[in-house]
């Protein structure tokens, strides 16, 4: 006897609603045995998360504070998984918007208007994100070059710019030999709302109302759907493949090097260590359980910079690690991932049949070689 | 350039290299079968922290290697599961268990010491350089190929073997198969799932292996942050070495060099930014990629495995 997967006459909304429910309860579970083992009560450590990442004004801050990157570079994410292009380089993206933005805030403010400044730094911050991101976008539209790779070895180039920039040229002669730049000019900087939340909030929500309504209302969103659902429809139906992946990349980098630039402008204020802090590749979970849907980006983005901040907050008030929440952020994932394939297939016990065909094994691959 | 510098470089190229290879080596394996596995960083870090813990609690070397082995192919197994039984897809199921296994090592690495405390600045068993008599003492090559760890001897033996299962063997065909073209393998009776099954957790074996000389070896003891990217830099690696493991030696040579010639720059006091050199493996990385995917005839010499990150499923009725 042996289990098959037989497709389902239609997706399974039942089992579609299932699977996050269930993964969040294997999360906590799981989560909950490993503080077990680390002798603390479950419940007394995730009511200390909860509070920690929801429970007051400055909380809810904190959390804001983590969201508003994640919600950014996983709008810019799901543009590109739309279309099944597979952008893990966010983070490099994040990480060059995040560099513009500091180039303008340090050495534009004085030539520029103030009132320009950080308008322009946004700009430009967006700019650059998109730019990085069209390096891989090409060499995938033009040449098919597996876009996975660069996007990441993208990254680490980015990366290792900044730390650069930071540690070196731009680093502030007055910083006691610190790593960072000096402090931005105050014209740079994004308003806040509360503590540290900024203004960065309302520029995820315009994208994402954004990105709705092209997806759901364009020819643009209807062509980049085909390309996902069926890329060999796509071809046929006359899109321009090229273009289509340029151009959503260029939003998806676009959107990742915002997130950069309100890092820098709104949160810190300078460029140091800590911009790269693994944003751009939360940002695919992100994408991932949102189904790609802009406005669960947003909730999404929201509830895991809630499980960041509480794993900060136990690791404050009971000496637990802090990368409990990483931890529960992957046991969630795992079976949201598996539990994907249980919306289209059902399991099926058959019997061993003689149909598994066997060809005469003449047939192999030969390619040998030094 | 003298001599005793030409030395030291390339005996620091090993070291820093070994951990590297062997990651390199694993992910061959399983990227071979098809399964693109981007949690070699994760497992790394769970061979680390596991194999440290237990050389600290048991002293003995030996069980802690064959735990980090274990727990490389646990956590590759996780990856196996979703991938080849529950066809998830390979880059966010990967990512997911870098992101897992980096959480749960530091988790681990908080809470693994002495009564709960702290792995973080304990001094363990570690190994030691065994130099090989008559060998060791030759010039230049004797005290950097011949003066080091187990782990780093174990290599000798471990690329040659995989070039050789890989190419001469009946298993490394049906592996390559797999790879390849698993409907065709899947007809002539070759089992597609369990050989990606079988090679994911090789690789995870090994990355975990690679994660191990990192605590014992190279690190000695356990840090956050101990693998340093490194896992990244094997996937890299990989696509650099066009899936080849003689060729991933030069890979990791070339990486593991950059470190070893930066260590002597930075003594030597030079201002060349260290940023820019370690910027190039990454940039190599990329233009290899796009030779190999624009040229086709290439492509097809090195056996780029074809249906690399394609779940495999059988036609399936209604």
């Amino acid at each position: 006897m042996r289990i098959v997967f037989e497709k389902r006459q239609s997706v399974s909304r039942t089992i579609r609603v299932l699977v996050p429910v269930v993964s969040l309860v294997f999360a906590l579970v799981f989560g909950a045995f490993l503080l077990i083992l680390s002798g603390v009560n479950p419940f007394v450590a995730y009511a200390a998360m909860a509070e920690g990442a929801f429970g007051d004004v400055h909380a809810l801050s904190e959390t804001l504070v983590k969201a508003i990157p994640l919600m950014l570079t996983g709008l810019g994410v799901s543009i590109a998984f739309r279309m099944l292009f597979w952008n893990i380089g966010a983070e490099g993206q994040l990480a060059m918007g995040g560099l513009v933005a500091t180039g303008v805030a340090l050495y534009a403010s004085n030539a520029l208007p103030s009132w320009s400044v950080l308008p322009a730094a946004i700009l430009l911050g967006m700019v650059a994100g998109a730019l990085w991101a069209a390096i891989p976008a090409v060499l995938r539209a033009y040449l098919e070059v597996n876009e996975t790779i660069t996007t990441l070895m993208m990254n680490y180039i980015a990366i290792l710019l900044v730390s650069h920039m930071y540690h070196g040229p731009w680093r502030d002669p007055g910083g006691y030999g610190f790593p960072g730049t000096a402090r931005f000019p105050e014209v740079a900087w994004l308003p806040r709302l509360y503590d540290r939340a900024h203004a960065g909030l309302f520029f995820a929500i315009i994208a994402a109302a954004v990105l709705w309504f092209v997806l759901q209302r364009t020819k643009w969103g209807f062509e980049l759907r085909i390309m996902g659902e069926n890329p060999t429809a796509a071809r046929y139906i006359g899109i321009n493949i090229e273009r289509q992946i340029i151009v959503a990349m260029l939003v998806s980098g676009g959107l990742a090097g915002l997130a950069g630039v309100c890092e820098v402008t709104g949160v810190m204020r300078r460029l140091q260590q800590g911009l790269t802090v693994g944003y751009g590749y939360t940002a695919i979970i992100v994408a991932w359980m949102s189904q790609l849907n802009p406005w669960g980006v947003l909730l999404v983005g929201f509830l895991l910079a809630g499980l960041l901040v509480g794993g900060d907050q136990i690791q404050m008030a009971m000496g637990l690690p802090a990368a409990m929440g990483l931890v529960l952020q992957g046991a969630l994932l795992f079976p949201m991932l598996g539990g994907a394939l249980f919306t289209e297939y059902k399991l099926r016990f058959v019997h061993a049949s003689p149909e598994d065909a066997v060809l005469p094994r003449e047939s192999l691959p030969k390619e040998s070689e030094s | 350039m003298n001599l005793s510098l030409i030395s030291s470089i390339l005996t620091i190229t090993l070291r820093a290299g070994t951990s590297l290879l062997y990651a390199t080596i694993g992910e061959i394996y399983a990227e071979r079968s098809g399964i693109l596995n981007l949690g070699v960083e994760g497992m790394m870090m769970m061979g680390a922290v596991s194999a440290f813990a237990v050389a600290y609690h048991t002293g003995s070397l030996a069980l802690a290697v064959l735990t980090a082995l274990l727990v490389g192919a646990v956590m590759a197994l996780i990856h196996a599961f979703l991938s080849v039984s529950l066809r998830a897809n390979q880059v966010v199921s990967g990512l997911t268990l870098t992101l897992f296994g980096t959480g749960l090592a530091s988790f681990l690495g908080q809470r693994l010491g002495p009564d709960g405390s702290r792995l973080v600045g304990l001094v363990g068993p570690s190994l030691e350089r065994l130099p090989i008599p008559v060998l060791s003492v030759l010039p230049i090559v004797g005290d950097s190929f011949f003066n080091q760890d187990v782990l780093t001897y174990g290599l000798y033996l471990c690329v040659p073997l995989a070039a050789w299962y890989l190419y001469k063997t009946r298993a490394g065909l049906y592996m390559r198969a797999v790879g390849e073209n698993p409907q065709t393998a899947d007809a002539m009776g070759i089992r597609v799932g369990w050989n990606r099954y079988l090679y994911t957790m090789l690789g995870g074996a090994l990355a975990g292996l690679g994660g191990a000389h990192l605590s014992l070896a190279y690190t000695r003891g356990w840090t956050e942050n101990i693998t340093g990217g490194r896992g990244w830099i094997a996937v890299a690696l990989v696509i650099f070495a066009m899936w080849d493991p003689l060729r991933a030696v030069i890979g990791a040579a070339l990486f593991g060099g950059i470190n070893a010639v930066q260590f002597r720059m930075q003594a030597a006091g030079t201002t060349i930014p260290a940023a820019l050199l370690n910027m190039l493996p990454y940039i190599a990385t990329i233009i290899v990629l796009v030779v190999i995917t624009w040229w086709e005839t290439l492509r097809k010499r090195v056996g780029a495995p074809a249906a690399l990150g394609v779940p495999y499923a059988r036609e399936e009725k209604g």
